[in-house]
């Protein structure tokens, strides 16, 4: 096995929230050792002083301490986490104004979460996974050129896909709404197999992704197992060309959303929120279920209303269609209520998510969402840009998946 | 022999002279002991778990952040157990350290409203104050009743 990541941790809160355990185990899981960077107390006054934050939290003002010796070089670490309670303002301003200092000041990969007592290594194991990905794993991200012939599996919360390419190019592709994981990944794989006319034994490598990637991967022979944050911002740029430079890439998925910063392929920091489902795919499924009409047709349906004609911000899906319900019950029209619908969800993403990572164009937006013409519209109005969905988008992990696999042909990376 | 509480509750030295005066000290090292020295929990460094935010809904609503609310599980019992409390203000970092803000906000309203004997000291920042500083606490616990005179 491979040394561990080792992972700093700046954080106020955690040990008496109950939650520190977590965070070690999550760590563990995926081979990373957390560890508090050393300071002394007058690098505690000299960091809050030279800093200029003015932080009233004693716990705040040694994270700021931290911060400064890990990007002066002091204390050496293959990448940050960090973690204040949800709900406090002081911490939220700190959390966020040191992930973006050490991301400009650094080249360490940094996350930031804000923990409520309910929070378990099982949720922070993906950012976790994440982290480690990027430390360790920094020249298979480096990959820009699919090579031979790979296949990539994302085994989502909503749907399962499949691509195959060679010779960096996609060959044939698999789309099935998930519903048993490894039913739904074989039903894929067949299909993807079948488009591109070959068997499975042709193939060279295999990668996963996805909430399934674990049980998928072990039932295939996965040579590459990797979180869905790294393979899909690599996806994401590689569709989009735009492997070199800034980027930010935006996923908004049935479970959860991504929103990622990349530099040259590479996440610097992410935030990934499955807090409110009024702020997911899964909300969007149901406005176009009520609307009678199939998913596909929403987006369009969406470009022809007004979103602002109909009122509707909530962050709970229930409440969410209860504003749809009462809309179309005050007499609004389909189109109106599926753009307020695309708007809620922007919106949403834009308040929760978009503020904790620095927005750099291009905006590529990934993910089956991505294939809703009015939420792209709708999050374009808000970053005030216009927004990138590459072709194969909704494909976006299988891709970056198969691509990354191929990595693996030679078996000299891992 | 009186129960006094100390904030900042971390420190030894406000901890220790109310020891040496003849009191009973009331701080974290008394809560984390406690929690340390419990067998069947292992949730390091502090033995701290879900549980205790929950706790401290007690003293503070569930809308407030999770750390403060298991600090408060921490001290609120502690405080309500108190006699007297003596309150060190803009203390240095050595002297002693709660770590949130916010938790130092409600610890010291809850000792001041509890009506009990507290004195509300500034932090000395000088040799002549801190003389005075420790003459105030001395005087302080010594009229606590069953104190060393």
């Amino acid at each position: 096995m491979s040394a561990p990541v080792r992972v700093a941790q700046l954080s106020c809160g955690p040990e008496h929230s109950g939650v520190q355990k977590e965070i070690y185990d999550a760590a563990a899981a995926v081979n990373a050792e957390m560890f508090f960077p050393d300071v002394t107390l007058n690098d505690i006054r000299e960091a809050y002083g030279s800093f200029g934050l003015e932080a009233r939290s004693a716990d705040l003002q040694l994270a700021i301490a931290r911060a400064k010796a890990l990007v002066e070089g002091r204390v050496e670490a293959d990448a940050v986490f960090i973690a204040t309670c949800f709900r406090c303002a002081e911490a939220a301003i700190v959390r966020n104004e040191l992930r973006r200092y050490i991301h400009e000041q650094s080249d360490l990969p940094v996350v930031s979460y804000s923990f409520t007592e309910r929070t378990t290594s099982g949720t922070l194991l993906t950012r976790m996974e994440a982290l480690t990905t990027i430390a360790r794993r920094r020249a298979l991200l480096a990959r820009e050129v699919q090579e031979g012939l790979t296949m990539g599996v994302d085994s989502g919360s909503s749907t399962t896909k499949a691509i195959v390419m060679r010779d960096n190019a996609i060959i044939g592709t698999g789309w099935a709404p998930t519903t048993n994981v490894i039913g739904s990944a074989e039903e894929v794989i067949a299909a993807a197999c079948s488009e591109a006319g070959i068997s499975r034994d042709d193939l060279d490598a295999i990668g996963t992704t996805g909430y399934g990637r674990f049980l998928v991967g072990e039932k295939i022979g996965a040579d590459l197992v990797q979180e869905e944050l790294t393979v899909n911002s690599k996806g994401a740029v590689y569709l989009a060309g735009r492997q070199r430079g800034e980027a930010t890439v935006i996923d908004i998925g049935g479970m959860d959303n991504k929103a990622i910063s990349v530099q040259d392929g590479i996440p610097g920091t992410f935030t990934m929120g499955g807090i409110c489902a009024g702020a997911s795919g899964r909300f969007l499924e149901m406005t176009a279920k009520r609307l009678g009409v199939d998913i596909t047709e929403l987006g369009p349906l969406a470009m022809k209303g007004f979103s602002k004609e109909v009122p509707m911000n909530s962050y709970c899906i229930v409440f969410g269609t209860q504003s749809l319900v009462n809309a179309l019950a005050a007499g609004s029209s389909a189109e109106d209520v599926a753009a307020a619908a695309c708007h809620s969800v922007a919106e949403q993403v834009f308040e929760q998510q978009l503020q904790e990572v620095d927005i750099k164009e291009p905006v590529i937006m990934v993910g089956g969402t991505s294939l809703i013409e009015g939420l792209v519209h709708e999050m374009g109005e808000l970053l005030q840009t216009k927004v990138i969905v590459p072709p194969h988008s909704q494909y976006i992990g299988a891709v970056g998946s198969a691509l990354l696999a191929s990595g693996f042909i030679r078996g000299d990376l891992g | 022999m009186a129960k006094v509480f100390i904030y900042p509750a971390t420190s030894l030295i406000l901890s220790d002279m109310v020891e040496r005066w003849g009191h009973s000290p009331l701080g974290a090292a008394l809560a984390i002991r406690e929690r340390i020295q419990t067998p069947g929990l292992d949730s390091p460094p502090l033995q701290m778990t879900a549980d205790d935010p929950k706790k401290g809904l007690k003293y503070a609503a569930v809308e407030v952040p999770s750390g403060v609310r298991g600090r408060m599980a921490l001290f609120g019992p502690m405080i309500d157990e108190a006699d007297a409390a003596i309150i060190v203000n803009d203390a240095d970092l050595a002297f002693g350290c709660m770590g949130c803000a916010r938790t130092n906000e409600l610890v010291k309203y809850r000792i001041r409203s509890r009506g009990i004997p507290v004195l509300d000291l500034l932090y000395p920042r000088c040799d002549e104050d801190g003389v005075a500083f420790v003459a105030a606490i001395k005087a302080f616990l010594d009229g606590l009743s069953g104190g060393e005179a």
